[in-house]
């Protein structure tokens, strides 16, 4: 029986000779190394952002998506890391983004026109490397024109940053890129947050709209696929790899490999503030007078 | 003390072959003159063996169909002058600007740096080579005895000590470059080598030929010493290129940019040297039937000469001739010249090479070759005006910015380090007070909205086919500037947070959704409409 096994195995070796180098040995997956967002809350939900990895952030209008793009701008550029916005339909505000922390000077901003613009400027800031953050910004564009994106974009956006220092963001409104992505975030908003100066109960709000302020908004982000494991927080667990054969018999090795430590479906919540004043981000000594 | 001379034989021939290569293995003849009376009044050696005489005119000349007839270029004399000198003063900076197709370095002092005179003579020939010369070269220990063999003898002449008589023994007395007069007396008396003149006695030379008999005896017997004069250093980096006919496409264009860049580049290598600025110009051809119907009677004297300049300004000092010509190509892909070009000029402003080696621990970025490359590319891709960082302005007019170059942080620098410091400390210390700054995204230009306002507040808005109804307002908010300029500005600005109702097609069936936002939106005052200038994300 065991004499059956071994002739079995390595026939089942023999015919994928020059396919798979080993099949009856797993290959573990590889620790990435993972950046800060800026945000706690997403940090403790995804474990941050991968190097040599394509992360989606996608959610409809108003949900929180362009908060995230800032935070992690000021973060990658606050560690004087050279960062770069390819803007599919030009909707970057630099006032806000600087009062967000993002240092300008080292951002290369790409102000596109169409997604077939975009997607081309990508794929030749990735080829030039160097950049630690890259970020595609498709959230203006309608989700039916990026469904149409062919997944061969995707796939080689992610071999292209693969082992890269290169964290590569898509900001859009659906997850498109389906595997090639290691990390899906789904953003959601609640209401927003107003402050007032004025009792309103039972009074029409908009007697008083000049007592009211737009504090910020509750943000809701939630983990939606996550394929990497953190080089901060690799759990190795025993797995066990079996083969069934057409006989029944089970061809099993034990062997010890890595696991995601998310789970997809977990939510968190975090707070915005808002920025009442553009020119609040103008360095002290550029501020009119 | 040793003296190297080089120099061009055939130098018009040879200013122009270096620019076409083609020619270099043909006989190629020069012409000048006042057209249409063009005489020959250089040639190779090719072309006097194929029966070209000096003086024959062009038309006699065109009957030899091997030979190539160019006409002749000033320009292009002077730039191969000037490269002659870089050639020089990559070895040495003690060099005498003798003639134009000639030059003389003193190989005092540079045996320890670069070998024997035979070494140093061998280095000089492979450089001019590179240089796109065929050079000759002649070591001697006396100034004007090298400067005689290397015009009469081809390829390296060393001349040793003591032994100038007899080394120039054999060269024609037309070498020692005798005035038209004393050349045919000599040529009367039969005297028509350096032996024979150098045998003659020098007192009755002088009371039949003057001073200048004494000085060609002198030469003849390689007896003239003198010192030699020093020419000042100069950084001009042009080369020029005339085109027979005129260039249209890129591609061709491109071949010739190449050639061009390449020989800048070998110059600016031998000098130590590389640029940050490269200038093109162009002169294009006239097409005076479309310069009569583009411009009206007053401008045509103007329009007759046409220019087209580019400026190429890089980030780092470069001397890479790929490099460049892939820069000029996209520069001139973006921004084509408006005519075929008869003429190319590219110059090259020089600097110090770059030294500064990247730091260990800094974050990786971009190679600054290749960042300006991509940069360039996505300019041709976008727009040159659509990439770079923003710089916020000292206004108050909303969305008011301006795109300047993408310049990566100097790495290594105090200055970085400090930076990166100071940014490191500002992002933590802020981190921990403040919660995330509420994103908001512009859309440009504003969107046009109808909006429906009751007691002076929006209550329902009508954009991009949707309605929606303001849930909460925050306004207004009046802005007003610029009211000197011609073009103010007068706002009432509407923070809104509205429920839009929204379609969303699926997989052929329809649902109908609420979709809540918060918006910016604004009432002209001037054009007393209502737009959307943003929302928050």
């Amino acid at each position: 029986m065991r004499a059956n096994l071994t002739t079995l195995r390595s026939n089942v070796e023999l015919a994928l000779a020059g396919r798979v180098v080993t099949p009856f040995s797993y290959r573990d997956r590889k620790l990435v190394e993972t950046v800060s967002t800026g945000i706690s809350e997403i940090d403790s939900l995804a474990g941050g952002f991968p190097r040599g990895g394509l992360t989606e952030i996608c959610g409809p209008p108003c949900s929180g998506r362009t908060t995230v793009l800032l935070s992690v701008l000021a973060s990658r550029t606050a560690d004087a890391e050279s960062c770069a916005l390819i803007d599919g339909r030009d909707a970057f505000d630099p006032h806000t983004a600087a009062a967000a922390g993002v240092e300008l000077k080292q951002l290369l901003w790409v102000r596109c026109r169409n997604l077939d613009q975009a997607l081309r400027a990508t794929d030749l800031l990735i080829q030039a490397g160097g950049f630690g953050f890259i970020a595609l910004d498709l959230s203006d564009i309608a989700p039916e024109t990026v469904r149409h994106v062919p997944l061969n974009a995707w796939f080689r956006f992610r071999r292209a940053v693969e082992d890269t220092p290169t964290v590569l963001v898509v900001l859009e409104q659906e997850s498109n890129a389906k595997t090639c992505a290691s990390l899906v975030l789904q953003m959601d908003s609640e209401s927003a947050r107003w402050s007032t100066t004025v009792e309103t109960q039972g009074a029409r709000f908009s007697q008083y709209t000049h007592a009211y302020l737009l504090d910020g908004a509750q943000v809701q982000p939630q983990l939606l696929h996550s394929r990497m494991q953190s080089i901060n927080a690799a759990h190795l667990l025993d797995r066990t790899v079996a083969i069934r054969t057409s006989t029944g018999t089970s061809l099993g090795t034990s062997v010890r490999t890595s696991v995601g430590i998310r789970n997809a479906g977990d939510v968190k919540s975090f707070q915005t503030e808002t920025v009442w004043s553009h020119l609040d981000s103008l360095p002290s000594d550029q501020k009119p007078k | 003390m040793a003296f190297a001379s080089i120099h061009i034989p055939d130098f018009m021939v040879q200013a122009i072959v270096r620019s076409e290569i083609a020619l270099r293995d043909r006989a190629v003849v020069i012409v000048d003159g006042t057209p249409p009376l063009w005489n020959v009044v250089a040639g190779n050696e090719r072309a006097l063996q194929a029966g070209i005489e000096l003086g024959m005119a062009k038309s006699q000349a065109a009957q030899f169909n091997t030979v190539q007839i160019r006409h002749r270029s000033p320009a292009q004399e002077k730039v191969a002058h000037t490269a002659l000198l870089d050639l020089g003063w990559s070895f040495s900076p003690r060099m005498e600007d003798t003639a134009p197709d000639t030059v003389v370095l003193d190989l005092a002092g540079l045996s320890a740096l670069l070998g024997s005179d035979e070494h140093i003579a061998k280095k000089l020939a492979k450089c001019a080579s590179d240089f796109g010369f065929v050079a000759r070269i002649a070591v001697s220990e006396k100034i004007e005895a090298a400067i005689l063999a290397s015009r009469g003898f081809s390829g390296i002449s060393f001349i040793a000590s003591g032994e100038e008589a007899k080394r120039l023994a054999s060269l024609p007395v037309r070498a020692l470059l005798p005035s038209l007069e004393i050349l045919e007396t000599l040529e009367r008396w039969g005297v028509d080598t350096c032996e024979k003149l150098a045998a003659l006695p020098v007192l009755q030379l002088s009371e039949r030929l003057g001073q200048e008999g004494v000085h060609l005896h002198k030469l003849a017997r390689g007896d003239c010493s003198r010192s030699l004069v020093l020419a000042e250093p100069s950084l001009f980096f042009e080369e020029e290129m005339e085109l027979e006919d005129a260039v249209e496409e890129l591609e061709s264009l491109s071949f010739l940019l190449g050639r061009l860049l390449d020989r800048l580049c070998e110059r600016l290598v031998a000098r130590s040297l590389a640029t940050r600025v490269v200038r093109l110009q162009f002169e294009l051809e006239r097409s005076f039937d479309k310069d009569l119907q583009l411009f009206p009677p007053s401008n045509r004297q103007k329009s007759v000469s046409r220019q087209y300049e580019k400026l190429l300004t890089l980030p780092v000092p470069v001397r890479d001739s790929k490099l460049l010509l892939k820069l000029v190509r996209l520069r001139l892909q973006s921004d084509p010249p408006p005519a075929a070009i008869v003429k190319i000029i590219l110059s090259a402003e020089p600097d110090k090479t770059r030294t500064v080696q990247g730091e260990l621990f800094l974050p990786p970025s971009p190679e600054p070759e290749k960042l300006e490359l991509t940069i360039a590319r996505l300019g041709n891709l976008v727009g040159e005006a659509n990439v770079g960082s923003p710089q916020l302005m000292d206004t108050h007019r909303p969305g008011e910015i301006r795109m300047k170059k993408f310049l990566q942080a100097r790495a290594g620098s105090e200055i970085s380090r400090k930076e990166k410091n100071k940014f490191i400390k500002k992002n933590h210390e802020e981190s921990r007070i403040r919660k995330p700054t509420n994103g908001f995204r512009i859309f440009r230009p504003g969107l046009p909205a109808r909006v429906e306002v009751r007691d002076g507040c929006p209550v329902r808005i009508f954009f991009r086919g949707m309605r929606g109804n303001v849930v909460t307002a925050s306004g207004p908010w009046r802005t007003s500037g610029d009211w000197w300029q011609e073009e103010p500005w007068h706002q009432d600005e509407w923070d809104l947070e509205i429920d839009f109702a929204i379609s969303v097609k699926r997989d052929k069936h329809i649902s109908h959704a609420k979709q809540r936002g918060v918006y910016l939106v604004y009432y002209d005052v001037i054009h007393e409409s209502w737009f959307f200038r943003g929302m928050y994300d």
